[in-house]
């Protein structure tokens, strides 16, 4: 269940931006994260409610874009889609890639009033 | 709040001990009446209330709705403060080793055996990270090792500002080795950057050699694979070339070790790594 503390991670963020803003609280967070970035939708909803409490994201509607992976193989240079770390390229089977895309877990805007 | 788990009382939060000094920490409050007297008193239960609401007050007429750039990483956070461990390893030639695997793989016995044979040659410093008890603390102390554990409570993984308080615990001297045995939990931990130099999973025989594609993420940030309990390998139904195979699919770069902390087997191996990367210049 490590999703708690990702989901304390962006409280954080979310309160020190408001601050900064000087806003009151958050209407809308907009999130960034990628296939593979290890993270269970179902566990990020589900300790949500308990993580944002009494935080300016109490009422904040979530919006999360869903990156897909993203490999270039190191050998023949194919660009790939992948579902797993462990997807060897179509092209030529090496396991060696570089991700390109879906380790992302990013907070990408907030909207605050 | 604990940043981990979410829960609030000291019986589940995060706890730093050492076994050789069993302080208790203490939260003292003062609280001042209307007649200017001062109150204070401890609270043992660690409770955090917060003694007012938080409302939300809508003002319908104008509200100024402004849209934030952000573009942080959430685990921002954790890495910083892991950079910072990091540099202080750097300064004062630390070689940092993070040892990740499921409960039960034997980080423990692997971590027993190596102080036992390696620390007359090498100064050892131990964190230990487990949800409760001084167990692990305990027989590590056995070895006039400084250690010290960290209980996690509920958290199932240990994160880098919590080593960097262990740190400060531990007094580290230079050129010294640091082992931190994580959580027992082949999934949170590979997250968490700790700053360590190396990140070593241990994966026994009896754990079926498609773990390393069940949970691929531990495997693809590790740069070493201890196959730990190869004692047992004529009683159990594990193919360990198919293990590997499974493992380097994830992490082409990953070495491997067989041991068994039990009989002393290939640790001599592990040794020499231990040794050759600990000499190695950092880049």
């Amino acid at each position: 269940m490590h999703e708690l503390s990702v989901a304390l991670g962006i409280v954080k963020i979310a309160e020190e931006e408001t601050a900064k803003a000087q806003a009151k609280y958050v209407e809308l967070i907009e999130l960034e994260i990628g296939a593979l970035a290890g993270i269970d939708f179902e566990s990020l909803h589900f300790v949500w409610p308990a993580a944002v409490k009494d935080s300016v994201l109490e009422n904040a509607i979530k919006k999360i874009n869903l990156l897909e992976g993203i490999a270039k193989c190191v050998d023949c240079d194919t660009i790939f889609t992948i579902n797993h770390i462990y997807d060897s390229c179509p092209k030529c089977k090496s396991n060696f890639k570089g991700i390109i895309q879906g380790k992302e877990l990013r907070v990408k805007a907030l909207e605050v009033v | 709040m604990c940043g981990t788990c979410g829960c609030g009382s000291g019986e589940n939060g995060v706890r730093i001990q050492n076994p050789k000094d069993l302080l208790t920490h203490e939260h003292t409050h003062s609280h001042i009446d209307a007649q200017g007297l001062v109150y204070e008193h401890t609270h043992d239960d660690h409770s955090h209330k917060h003694a007012h609401t938080h409302e939300h007050v809508h003002e319908h007429e104008q509200h100024q709705r402004k849209v934030i750039d952000v573009e942080k990483d959430i685990l921002h956070h954790n890495d910083l403060m892991a950079a910072r461990n990091r540099g202080l390893f750097e300064a004062k030639n630390i070689f940092a080793l993070n040892l990740v695997s499921s409960p039960g793989s034997g980080k423990t016995s692997i971590l027993e055996r190596t102080l036992k044979d390696l620390k007359d040659t090498i100064p050892f410093f131990v964190i230990e990270g487990d949800q409760q008890t001084l167990n692990d603390a305990n027989r590590i102390s056995a070895f006039d090792i400084p250690v010290v554990q960290i209980n996690t409570g509920k958290g199932c993984h240990l994160e880098s500002d919590t080593i960097y308080e262990a740190l400060k615990k531990l007094d580290i001297t230079d050129h010294a080795v640091l082992m931190i045995e994580n959580v027992g939990n082949l999934v949170c931990p590979s997250m968490f950057d700790l700053g360590e130099s190396k990140r070593i999973v241990i994966i026994s025989t009896t754990e079926g050699e498609d773990k390393p594609i069940k949970y691929p993420d531990m495997f693809h940030s590790s740069d070493l694979c201890i196959i730990n309990k190869i004692d047992l390998l004529p009683y159990v139904n594990v193919n360990l070339e198919k293990l590997k195979q499974y493992a380097l699919k994830v992490n082409p770069k990953l070495e491997f070790i067989e041991i068994s902390a039990t009989t002393g087997e290939g640790m001599e191996v592990w040794f020499t790594w231990l040794k050759k990367n600990r000499n190695q210049p950092k880049n």
